[in-house]
């Protein structure tokens, strides 16, 4: 990868290593259900930090919470915006987090099906454009220059993730592993200041993994833009994130480096043991 | 640039524009061509119906918008054309305003009600939206009917031709011209509005309304939009509709109409603005020669299939919905589309 970029895809303004969001003591119930259970952690800026834990444990209830779909009853998420200031992105809206730079992409494939993967990509630009409805209906003038300007960096993306040969095609139509793809593309054509990732790899087979995997670096190594990414295969796990948390039972069981956490003994029971037996 | 293995864009620019190739450049001249020459080649009689399919046009353009790209089911088409329709006829009948600014007023007004009307969406989905906007066409119809104000206690309520200085448009020649360049103007920009982010925005909603809400986009603010635009174009059609007929009376806002509407759109293709046309072409036109047989018919041996006509109608019409939704959901537009590309390859078969 030594192709220069023009356009800068991590939307953060922080210094890599600082703090950028704290999880504190998120409880989210359903019904008798907990499915987090006071969970805490910190993610600091520029990282890839991974969220693990075995099926059922809150992983994808704690992205939603961040991502402000859904409500804990207990605890806030403080989220550093650098220059935009701190915020609680608890009770906070959905659009007001992606106006925060907080992208996803979800567990099961959430994208505009009849939509091209171009038209996909742009309206990952959607919060960084302008929508009145009379240029929009006149469209020669400002909302030209407008789509122009944004196709610039939407082809930037489309480098970058090796989507070239599919961007007029309906994503519907699109195998899995592009799917995948286009969705990671759409979130980065957020220009995200954190980028929320629920299990980027799964069901792929090893060669799409590993792809994967290198644009998921890619992003973070090229932009900077930190990751927070779900994930089940360990050995992905500990290659490429810098730190890593582990839920199990909706608690936060362990919260460290890779290594560290790998060798913990709870870990080991809750989810490698669990693994290994099945 | 089109070559023989594709098409090629070296610009943004160019990439973007609707017509490529030669052949789609053509198409185009051929279209305005035709377009130029239909009023010479018509009859009154037929001219009139291409002037129906016209202002029908208008209000399926938005509905398309609305259901087609939104994915949002109005069922109150007909109570906006009513909307339009009384404002105008009021506006210039009682009030004297030139008619020019009755239109756009009537347009505008029903664009506000229509957003007013829109409001259920924050909430609603799917058939409870339906049902809503069910509700809000029988409200409206119930005031076109019972509200002895809109026309002065005369049941209906006339609205006079447009003017050019002294001169009254009262043929259908001049009324073509006019419905013309109006529906053109709309046309062209629901197509336009579907090659930028607000355009994309709806969609969006449509397939994936939390997608959409996780990607910043105001998934409230754009249903009540489209709820706005579609309302606005059937007050403006409803407006228009009123000076070309002279007259509104309530029997033409009742829910039948706003059926035929949702019916226009899914024969003509949902989510195409082209489709709209043609829906709007093929549910006028069709009812209309099925009516001009039928005449023929009668001075035939067949006299006692006219009675039964408009039961033919009717049949024939759920029929074709029917079909339209079994084999090809969606619609004329893409037949056309199979069609071109057919022949853009012909004669070979890949
Ligand atoms: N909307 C909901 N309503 C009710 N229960 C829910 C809801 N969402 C999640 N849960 C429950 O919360 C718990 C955690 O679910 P979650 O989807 O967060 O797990 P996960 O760690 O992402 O699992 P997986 O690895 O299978 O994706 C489960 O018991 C689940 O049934
Ligand atoms: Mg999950």
């Amino acid at each position: 990868m030594s192709r220069a970029y023009r356009h800068n895809l991590n939307g953060s303004t922080l210094e890599a290593g600082a703090l950028q969001m704290e999880i504190k003591d998120i409880t989210l119930r359903f019904g008798g259900v907990r499915a987090l259970d006071g969970v805490s952690f910190n993610v600091a800026q520029g990282d890839i930090h991974a969220i693990i834990g075995p099926n059922g444990a809150g992983k994808t209830s704690l992205l939603n919470c961040i991502s402000g779909l859904y409500r804990p009853q207990v605890g806030e998420i403080v989220f550093h915006g650098g220059d935009r200031g701190d915020r609680n992105l608890v009770r906070t809206k959905p659009g007001a987090i992606a106006r925060l730079g907080i992208a996803r992409t979800f567990q099961n494939i959430e994208l505009f099906r009849h939509m091209t993967v171009l038209e996909n990509l742009m309206l990952g630009r959607h919060t960084h454009m302008s929508h009145h409805l009379l240029a929009s209906f006149l469209y020669y003038g400002p909302a030209q220059r407008q789509e122009i300007r944004e196709r610039e960096l939407v082809e930037e993306v489309i480098d970058l993730l090796e989507i070239q040969a599919v961007r007029n095609k309906e994503v519907g139509a699109l195998a899995y592993g592009f799917q995948k793809r286009v969705e990671l593309g759409r979130a980065l054509c957020m220009q995200p200041s954190l980028l929320l990732l629920d299990e980027p790899m799964a069901g792929m087979n090893a060669e799409e993994k590993e792809d994967m995997a290198r644009f998921v670096l890619d992003v973070n190594d090229l932009a900077g833009v930190t990751t927070v990414l779900i994930e089940h295969d360990m050995g992905v796990i500990m290659d490429i994130s810098d730190r890593v948390s582990v839920l199990d039972f909706g608690r936060c069981i362990a919260d460290g480096a890779p290594a560290e956490v790998g060798s913990d003994q709870a870990v080991r029971d809750a989810y490698l043991g669990q693994e290994a037996n099945a | 640039m089109a070559t023989a293995t594709g098409v090629y864009n070296t610009t943004y620019r160019r990439d973007f524009a609707l017509r490529h190739t030669k052949a789609e450049y053509f198409r185009l001249a051929l279209l305005a061509a035709f377009v130029v020459v239909l009023p010479f080649s018509l009859s009154e009689y037929w001219l009139s119906y291409v002037n129906l399919i016209l202002l029908a046009a208008i209000a399926a353009v938005g509905l398309n918008i609305l259901t087609g790209y939104t994915g949002l089911v109005s069922l109150a088409t007909a109570g906006f054309l009513g909307v339009g329709a009384y404002t105008t006829a009021n506006l210039t009948t009682r009030a004297h305003w030139p008619m020019p600014l009755s239109v756009i007023a009537a347009t505008l007004l029903a664009a506000g009600i229509g957003a007013l009307f829109g409001l259920p969406a924050l909430r609603l989905k799917g058939l409870y939206l339906a049902i809503s906007t069910f509700a809000a066409q029988v409200i409206l119809s119930n005031r076109f009917r019972g509200w002895a104000y809109l026309t002065q206690g005369h049941g209906n309520i006339a609205a006079g031709y447009p003017t050019i200085g002294t001169h009254h448009m009262k043929s259908d020649f001049e009324w073509y011209w006019l419905l013309l360049v109006v529906t053109g103007l709309v046309v062209f920009a629901g197509v336009n509005l579907f090659r930028t982010g607000l355009g994309r925005a709806f969609i969006a909603i449509r397939d994936q309304d939390i997608a959409a809400e996780v990607m910043g986009v105001r998934v409230g603010a754009y249903k009540v939009l489209a709820f706005s635009i579609a309302c606005g174009l059937a007050g403006l059609s409803g407006a228009l509709q009123a000076h070309y007929r002279t007259i509104v009376t309530w029997e033409n806002y009742e829910i039948g109409t706003s059926f035929t509407f949702v019916a226009m759109i899914i024969v003509g293709g949902l989510g195409s603005v082209a489709g709209a046309v043609y829906g709007a072409a093929f549910m006028t036109w069709v009812p209309a020669y099925i009516t001009k047989i039928g005449q023929s018919l009668q001075q035939g041996s067949f006299s006692f299939l006219i009675r039964k006509l408009p039961a033919v109608q009717l049949t024939l019409f759920g029929l074709v919905l029917v079909v339209f939704l079994l084999f090809e959901p969606r619609g004329l537009a893409r037949l056309w589309q199979r069609a071109k590309e057919y022949f853009r390859i012909w004669p070979f078969r890949y």
